[in-house]
């Protein structure tokens, strides 16, 4: 079982199995108050089910973070078309590895979580899409299927509730633009990757031209614990407009790299310090990135009294995204992570719109060069010009995503820019200081 | 009427019907909001980001081409920040385009140059290596060049929605994303070049058109294609009386954005070696060059004596030739040679169409109803192959307005992809299955019929009763094969009662004269006896080689005139190229009266005067003039014209030319010849 | 085209995972299941996918070129995926992947002659808590040091 060793500060919800025996099996689940909200769902009115929902505050797990319980009330009820349950384990964010821990040690809260959606909006399948590149996850969720299915909390008339709902895994093979909602939606129909122009949105056209849920892996994973325990309980974890805990990937310099479910609105020094054990080497923060290569960084001083939580990240002008944090030291290259973060976005780009097909491409042959040493000083006034030229025009975030860190690199970390000029090998590399540790 | 909604758009109001698109309202308002990858018809795809425009309470930019009208919005499409936005995406696709202009065909009328001209950056400050891949050739007439593609996707839209054939796709992912044929390095497809015209840059080239010459140096002439019976419009392009290309870019004719490759490259029988250039005369029984005025000569005397005796005449006419043409021919024939033996190649029963329609009007469906009515149902006809215009209106009826089309065919057509129902029978059963679509047809609000050569005679009054009997409106449709058979029937190019048709003529041992006129008869059946054989044609066919005198005849592109499509709209032949040495057939059957001293009583032959005289006589004729002068197509009524039934269904045989072939006219096309040549070698 | 017993009954389960009149669905996950057993996605499993889920081989060729993990030309037994992006190459993994190819001694989306090993410098796998990471074929590993790396390619090596 792939884990790290918890940390006393987290607030054990979603990740309250992991490290157990055996806490994948179906058994193991049953013990631990496991589909005991699915049997309460069962029983509340759908519009209950989805009061509770907005109570919680829960927010969008993924990295959009939007309120949850309101988008499952944009799916219509009424619409003689099957309704749909997807489940986006298409997890490619930079810095993001949380989704495969809850899927790898608590597959059956995932399954809870499709079930009691699926009872909320009169759904009867859902869809697990997994990123093709964790094929050992698709065994454990099929395994985890079967179980369900042999004790009877899949299929028809679950557990005698009258309810009935099917679960598939479906694999992805290498994408990153599948995250995006409505470009899972057209790849689980077998075709490219490519968004779909919006409105419609999936609740109302989504799996199939269906309505459907569309949600991330943790936010499912959240579902049960709520509907158990109820809304309030989980929005109390939080803070107002954004309740419960959040699976933090701390990555980087340093020592106690891991995944840890931390409430929200945690500080973010502590989160660093003593969550993290503090940054590799004894050395001094430089940058720090909160939820996903697609934020914007932030300089050490940025850090100080900021928090983990949706609102302010935003006010810091970056986001919480998905939660994947990264950690740089003051030993650490700014043009270079800019250069790969670029090479990214550039090699994952779907293509379709002009902006981010060619601007990602062109950022990341010009980031290139500019490593390289063969960058001239109207470069780096280019770089963050292009990159703000695909802000706010592309078809879908994804160019956002390349953009905003690199306007942040180039406007915070300048001078590590002039530094690469006129044929100046990397002070980095030259000093023979590693990135590493 | 749709409720009209009220916006704002560059500080003033307009109205647009609900539902439309910002991009088309401000169109109407003449507003010009760019974009390359919107086009009317075919689906959204808000790829080129061209068409963001500013529209109040919306934090980001908004594409025009996916905003509807919503009342009291207020859209703003000439700020700086728009400016700046259409002016980045210009900057960023000329990043890896290649500065090909000043070889590429496209300079002149491409699309990427005139945006750039006028939104564009003067200098690009890309500096890196452009990304590129060699050009590749996927048919004799289709070429692609990566490098200059801007995926815009319309290419690979109209060939999958507009067409139904789905050739063409994409692969690979972001920036090294190609356009992909569907056999991996080459197409196979209809061939129609529609992907060509419809590409905005030089992405998509014409083999046959490809480094000849600048679009500015060519006269572009729209005129009526000469090929199918569909009527569509082919525009020209000429340079020193040369065609060096046909396309529809200016999508003016009914055909709209359709063409297909007859269309557009199959221009080029016109200027075959083989071609006619100078009369024939026979000479101890070789066809030897004379002159004009030696063969005009020859043909006057022979008919001038015939007549004096009172021999017999045999006069077949054409399905090219126009309406001026067929009608003058007849007209000489009945008035002047005083015989009814006259006939054409029938491939549909049209007259006995128009006689079980007799009395009712609006009955006729329009090539634009095709695409409007809300139910059509197909029998005995294959339409993507041999109609092809037809076809495309079908689909796009279906796409645009969910039309419900019905097949009943012998074999699978393409409109199985999206018929409401369709039926296989055997050949004749037509009429027999259509009992079984009785209930679904009669629960339709409307319904055209169109239908192929297998129903005929009877089986057209018995579907003309069917369809009456439904209940709801129907307008029907009678397939026919070329250009203008349509008019050929309508001008009365038919046997009087009692009188010879084509293979009594033919087979006939007495027969003094025997006059084909655009036609090739003898190509199947051999002659008979020693009749006086005068044959006008562009070649020398196999009617042409056993006559006695030739006169080589100007083809549809050399001559004005009018024609009329199978749905009985007239629209007009506009000369594009002079004819070397061959001439009108009217002017060839003036000089010809004018011989025989009868020209005062045929009157001149000039186009617009013999059309006015049918406008007078031939009832149902009496359309716009200023519609046919505008270039448009304007329906003749359904009235049986002059035109006795002779019940004589078992003459009435379609020669199902396919996309590739045009009886002799195909025979003669270089491109059409190396298209199904290409074929046969896979 | 024939496949294993297995690989037949997971199409066959595939293809009724999906409402009645979708199984273009299916199309990607037979491409990679069929892939993983064949080698690589050749023109006749191309046509073969586009038979079996009723949808045109262009439409399948479409897919192929998209998905970083399909591939027309044939890798190695083992293909070790090393990441570079960013929570990795902040532990090594840049340099991971530069022992990688000269120990080998081939490049990125290369394979040995003998056609056991092939390499490919991939994007986030997911696994960024524990880098720097890397993934032979489907498998795993975590916290690899250069050293790690050398016994786990000279294990691959002996492999046969």
């Amino acid at each position: 079982m792939l884990y790290n060793e918890p940390s006393p500060l987290e607030t054990k919800v979603l990740t309250r199995r992991f490290g157990m025996e055996n806490s994948a099996s179906i058994d193991t689940y049953l013990a631990t108050e496991g589909y005991r909200a699915f049997e309460k769902a069962a029983g509340m009115k759908f519009e209950q089910i989805i009061e509770e929902m907005k109570i919680s505050n829960l927010r969008g797990r993924g990295g959009a973070g939007f309120p949850t319980g309101m988008k499952w009330s944009f799916v219509p009820r009424s619409s003689p078309k099957p309704k749909y349950i997807v489940v986006n384990a298409d997890e490619s964010e930079p810095g993001t590895c949380k989704d495969r821990l809850l899927i790898e040690n608590d597959p059956h809260q995932l399954i809870e979580g499709t079930l009691i959606a699926g009872l909320a909006v009169d759904a009867h399948a859902g869809y697990i899409y997994i990123r093709g590149e964790y094929r050992y996850l698709i065994e454990i969720m099929d395994k985890a299927i079967a179980e369900a299915y042999g004790r009877g909390y899949l299929g028809k008339n679950i557990r005698g509730t009258g309810f009935d709902f099917e679960l598939y895994t479906h694999t992805g093979a290498g994408a990153y633009e599948c995250g995006e909602e409505s470009a899972l939606l057209e790849s689980l129909e077998g075709k490219r990757g490519i968004p779909r122009i919006r409105p419609p949105f999936p609740a109302v056209s989504g799996a199939f031209q269906c309505p459907t849920i569309l949600n991330n892996v943790e936010t499912y994973c959240a579902v049960p614990a709520i509907i158990r325990d109820g809304g309030a309980a989980f929005a109390a974890l939080g803070i107002p407009k954004a309740g419960g805990t959040k699976l933090t990937c701390l990555t980087g310099h340093l020592n106690r790299p891991g995944v840890y479910e931390l409430k929200l609105g945690f500080p973010v020094k502590t989160m660093i310090e003593e969550v993290g054990g503090g940054i590799l080497g004894g050395k001094k923060l430089k940058a720090f990135i909160p939820g996903g290569s697609s934020c914007p960084v932030l300089t050490a001083a940025e850090c100080e009294g900021l928090t983990m939580d949706y609102d302010a990240m935003a006010k810091a002008k970056t986001m919480l995204g998905s939660g994947g944090v990264v950690v740089m030291h003051e030993d650490t290259c700014m043009v270079k992570a800019a250069l790969r973060i670029m090479r990214f976005y550039a090699h994952e780009s779907c293509g379709w719109c002009i902006p981010c097909r060619e601007g990602t491409n062109w950022l990341r042959k010009l980031l290139q060069r500019f490593h390289d040493g063969m960058g001239q000083r109207s470069d780096i006034a280019l770089i963050g010009d292009l990159a703000k030229n695909m802000l706010g025009k592309t078809f879908c975030p994804l160019g956002d995503a390349a953009a905003l860190p690199t306007i942040s690199i180039v406007e915070k970390f300048y001078h590590e820019f002039e530094d690469h000029l006129d044929g100046k090998p990397c002070p980095y590399e030259e000093a023979g200081r590693l990135v590493t540790a | 009427m749709p409720d009209l909604v009220t916006l704002t758009i560059n500080g003033a109001a307009i109205q647009a019907p609900a539902g439309m698109l910002v991009i088309d309202a401000a169109k109407r308002s003449g507003i010009e909001v760019p974009a390359f990858c919107y086009y009317e018809g075919l689906t959204l795809q808000a790829a080129c980001r061209m068409c963001l425009v500013e529209v109040e309470k919306m934090p980001k930019l908004m594409t025009a081409c996916t905003l509807t009208v919503a009342e009291g919005m207020v859209v703003r499409t000439e700020t700086p920040q728009v400016v700046a936005a259409r002016k980045s995406m210009l900057e960023f696709l000329l990043a890896n385009h290649p500065l090909d202009c000043p070889v590429c065909d496209k300079g002149g009328e491409c699309e990427l140059q005139d945006m750039t001209f006028r939104y564009g950056a003067g200098e690009s400050r890309f500096t890196e290596m452009k990304v590129h891949v060699d050009e590749k050739q996927w048919s004799p007439v289709v070429f692609f060049d990566n490098p200059r593609c801007i995926l815009c996707y319309r290419c690979v839209r109209i060939c999958n929605e507009g067409m139904g054939v789905g050739a063409l796709g994409v692969i690979n992912r972001g920036v090294v994303s190609e356009i992909a044929p569907n056999k991996g390095d080459h197409l196979e497809c209809d061939e129609c070049g529609m992907c060509i015209d419809i590409c905005p840059v030089g992405a998509l080239t014409s083999g046959t058109y490809r480094y000849h010459t600048r679009p500015w140096e060519m006269t572009h002439v729209g005129t009526i294609c000469t090929h199918c019976s569909n009527g569509c419009k082919t525009t020209l392009g000429v340079r020193n009386d040369e065609i060096i290309r046909g396309n529809n870019r200016d999508r003016s004719g009914i055909n709209g954005e359709f063409l297909c490759i007859k269309g557009r490259y199959a221009f080029d029988f016109y200027n075959h070696p083989e071609r006619l250039l100078a009369p024939l005369v026979r000479v101890n029984g070789k066809l030897e060059e004379a002159s004009w005025s030696k063969a005009l000569e020859t043909v006057a005397v022979k008919f001038k004596e015939v007549r004096a005796r009172g021999g017999k005449f045999g006069v077949v006419g054409s399905n090219h030739t126009t309406n001026e043409e067929n009608y003058y021919l007849q007209k000489f024939a009945r008035k002047i040679l005083g015989t009814g033996n006259i006939d054409h190649h029938r491939t549909g029963d049209v007259p006995a169409l128009l006689d079980a329609l007799s009395g009712k009007t609006g009955k006729l469906a329009t090539a634009a109803d095709l695409y409007q009515k809300k139910a059509v149902l197909v029998i005995g006809a294959d339409l993507a192959l041999e109609q092809p215009f037809l076809s495309f209106q079908l689909r796009a009826n279906y796409r645009h307005h969910q039309a419900h089309v019905y097949a009943v065919t012998t074999a699978p057509v393409r409109e199985d992809q999206y018929a409401a129902a369709s039926a296989r029978v055997a050949l004749g059963g037509e009429l027999d299955a259509l009992e079984s679509l009785r209930d679904r047809l009669r629960a339709e609000p409307e319904l055209v019929i169109v239908f192929g050569d297998a129903i005929k005679g009877a089986g057209v009054r018995r579907l003309v009763d069917f369809g009456e009997s439904l209940g709801i409106p129907v307008q029907y449709v009678c397939l026919l094969d070329y250009s203008n058979s349509r008019g050929a029937a309508d001008m009365g190019m038919l046997p009087d009662s009692g009188a010879m048709a084509m293979p009594e003529m033919l087979a006939a041992e007495d027969l003094d004269v025997l006059w084909v006129v655009g036609a090739n008869p003898l190509r199947q059946v051999p002659g008979a006896g020693s009749r006086f054989v005068v044959v006008h044609d562009l070649f020398l066919t196999e009617t042409a080689k056993s006559a006695d005198v030739v006169f080589p005849a100007a083809s549809a592109y050399e001559k004005n005139g009018t024609v009329t499509n199978v749905c009985g709209e007239v629209q007009r032949l506009i000369k594009a190229v002079g004819a070397m040495g061959a001439k009108p057939d009217l002017e060839i059957m003036g000089l010809l009266a004018r011989e025989m001293g009868v020209a005062a009583d045929l009157g001149p032959w000039i186009p617009d005067a013999v059309f006015a005289e049918i406008r007078k006589n031939v009832r149902g004729y009496d359309v716009s003039l200023p519609v046919l002068e505008m270039g448009g197509a304007a329906q003749t009524s359904a009235l049986n014209g002059r035109v006795p039934l002779d019940g004589r269904p078992e003459l009435i045989r379609s020669a199902h030319d396919n996309l590739f072939t045009s009886g002799t006219l195909g025979r003669y096309s270089k491109v059409l010849n190396s298209v199904v040549e290409n074929h046969g070698n896979r | 085209m024939t496949f294993s017993p297995e690989l037949e009954l997971r199409f066959a389960k595939l293809l009724t995972s999906y409402p009645p009149g979708r199984q273009r669905s299916a199309v990607i996950p037979m491409l990679l299941y069929a892939q993983d057993e064949i080698g690589s996605v050749t023109p006749e499993l191309m046509e073969e996918v586009a038979r079996r889920t009723g949808v045109t081989p262009l439409q399948v060729d479409e897919v192929v070129g998209y998905y970083s993990m399909l591939h027309k030309k044939p890798l190695g037994k083992y293909h070790v995926q090393i990441c570079t992006n960013i929570s990795c190459l902040l532990r090594g993994g840049m340099e991971l992947w530069e022992h990688a190819c000269r120990k080998v001694g081939v490049g990125h989306k290369d394979v040995t002659a003998d056609g056991q090993i092939s390499l490919e410098e991939v994007e986030c796998i997911g696994a960024c808590s524990w880098a720097p990471a890397l993934q032979v074929n489907y498998d795993f590993h975590h916290q690899v040091t250069p050293e790690k790396l050398d016994r786990l390619l000279d294990s691959l090596r002996k492999i046969h």
